[in-house]
């Protein structure tokens, strides 16, 4: 039940990429037919990749080599064109890593960049978002839905807010394309990042979809792909990968999620029963269909992870201990968690394979195993071992 | 998962020594909660030897293994011969620790030092200068944690 740090690729994406490592490995940019049969299978995908974001046109859709470049070619992209006009950005404090981090980048190349807190479910503070939009602000960036925490943000409202403001709007859909329907047109969304191995698509190929008429810098310069944006051979397969990745996520996603809902529904409330002091981190009901993260008093993530993983099962955790870093989670801080709190969290991220024969053994032995790492915890009050 | 040794996996799996002395004649408490781990060690001594001794932690598997591992190696001994435990016998014990995971050790050492340093004062017993400089060394570093793990997290983020 990690899903979220990697999921299989789809059998059928995988047939669809077959023909264009084998037979059909031209070069797009070639005049010969070869060439012009991977061209087609590029502007198919390029189609079925817009169909997912809603209204976008095909053109409007440009590939890269997933959702951190797409992120690092919004942000950095829309700041270096825009400078002459402001030099001011708007993000938030429960960004993905890949926007964390271009966002300091930005900073020391001598941009500002204001932080919008989020209240403790995660959701973002729309009166803050609307008092930091400036005269000088270039871009807003917000994410679609946070992977960890699974809380899905009011985009809608947010787009109204940019709109009315007139900057342009980027969000970051990694987490959330192919879970939940995603329409930039309704939304007021100007750029949108995906990434292929975030929906059963190969990893190493993803997509910004760029607005007509929104101005960027590339951040690859060379032979002039992708409307100048992104230069470099296209990635045929893995372009084709990611096509058939938004075509079947874009069928199966209505039922998929209305599975998945019923499974998580069921996981966070059996270990709310089960378990005392445990409690649901983000969102309750504006949540990823796939998203139940969850928070034990008295006990450390990573102890939590060693042991379910000695049962088969595969969780991830926001604890410092599970990561390269002291620091837990940036995500699980910003919702107002303290840090021993926030080491105790543990992200169950449900995929295709999970049944609710999954959902039912991990309620068995979750409880015993909180049990048991609490018994052995100094902090845990005695009338709840008694 | 192959990120400890079979070792650190047995003894977390079952920790030996674990729990409280409800009557204990010494008892250590180190690390802090905040950054991840903290840990409990109770001594029970007779004559000058380490009659029995139980922990409780809070922490990863490398805190919970380090734990029961300096348990083991104290029970029995004399306090003199249970302060000479180093953190390289406990990672030696274990089969090894990941890096990251060093700092354990060093948690369990300080432990054990803790609880009999409280040992000798409970018992107005002199306690021998070496002993007292390490107590000392412990207090400051748990009276700092918090400032030290702040700065860490500062020097991470200028890194960065």
């Amino acid at each position: 039940m990690d899903y979220q740090a990697a999921m299989p690729v789809d059998e059928r994406v995988i047939r669809a990429m077959e023909p264009y490592m084998l037979t059909s490995f031209g070069n797009p940019s070639s005049l010969h037919s070869q060439g012009q049969e991977a061209r087609e299978a590029v502007e198919d995908s390029r189609l079925k990749v817009a169909r997912l974001t809603g209204g976008a046109k095909a053109e409007e859709i440009i590939f890269t080599s997933g959702g951190t470049e797409s992120n690092n070619l919004a942000l950095k992209g829309v700041a270096a064109r825009n400078m002459k006009r402001g030099n001011h950005i708007v993000t938030t404090t429960i960004e993905h890593i890949s926007v964390v981090n271009v966002s300091k980048y930005l900073e020391k190349q001598g941009f500002q960049v204001s932080r919008v807190p989020v209240d403790h479910y995660g959701s973002v503070d729309l009166d803050r978002l609307r008092a930091e939009v400036r005269e000088k602000t270039t871009l807003v960036s917000v994410m679609y839905a946070n992977g960890e925490i699974g809380t899905i943000e009011p985009i809608r409202q947010i787009g109204e807010i940019c709109e009315e403001k007139g900057v342009p709007l980027h969000v970051d859909a990694v987490a959330a394309a192919g879970r939940v329907p995603i329409d930039v047109r309704k939304e007021n969304i100007d750029l949108l990042s995906l990434s292929s191995n975030d929906m059963y698509g190969p990893k190493g190929v993803g997509a910004l979809y760029v607005a007509q008429g929104v101005r960027l810098m590339p951040l690859l310069h060379g032979g002039g792909q992708e409307r100048g944006l992104r230069s470099g051979s296209e990635n045929v397969p893995g372009i084709v990968g990611i096509g058939k990745a938004a075509e079947l996520a874009q069928a199966e996603m209505a039922d998929e999620a209305k599975r998945l809902t019923r499974l998580r529904e069921r996981l966070i409330r059996g270990v709310l029963e089960r378990v005392p002091s445990s409690f649901l981190n983000g969102h309750p009901t504006l949540r990823l269909p796939n998203n139940a993260n969850l928070r034990f008093s008295y006990v450390e993530g990573e102890s939590l992870l060693l042991s379910l993983d000695m049962e088969g099962i595969a969780a991830s955790s926001g604890s410092a201990c599970t990561s390269k870093t002291l620091e837990p989670s940036h995500v699980l801080t910003a919702i107002g968690l303290a840090h021993e709190e926030a080491h105790g969290s543990l992200l169950f991220s449900l995929g295709k394979s999970n049944t609710e024969n999954d959902v039912g053994y991990v309620l068995e032995v979750l409880p015993g195993i909180v049990k048991r790492l609490r018994m052995i915890s100094p902090l845990t009050p005695k009338e709840m071992l008694a | 998962m192959s990120l400890y040794s079979q070792k650190v996996m047995e003894h977390f799996r079952n920790p030996r020594n674990m729990g409280e002395i409800p009557d204990a004649d010494g008892v250590g408490t180190v690390g802090n909660p905040v950054c991840g781990d903290m840990m409990s060690v109770y001594v029970k001594v007779k004559g000058d030897i380490i009659e029995d001794v139980k922990f409780k932690t809070f922490g990863c598997g490398a805190a919970i293994a380090t734990s029961s591992m300096i348990t083991e190696l104290a029970k029995g001994k004399t306090i003199t011969e249970a302060l000479k435990i180093t953190r390289s016998d406990i990672v030696q014990g274990l089969g090894g620790l990941p890096p990251i995971k060093l700092h354990c050790s060093v948690l369990a050492v300080d432990g054990l030092s803790e609880a009999i340093y409280d040992y000798y004062k409970r018992g107005n017993l002199s306690v021998p200068k070496e002993l007292e400089e390490r107590h000392e060394k412990t207090r400051r570093e748990f009276e700092h944690i918090e400032k030290r793990y702040e700065e860490f997290l500062k020097l991470e983020k200028e890194l960065m």
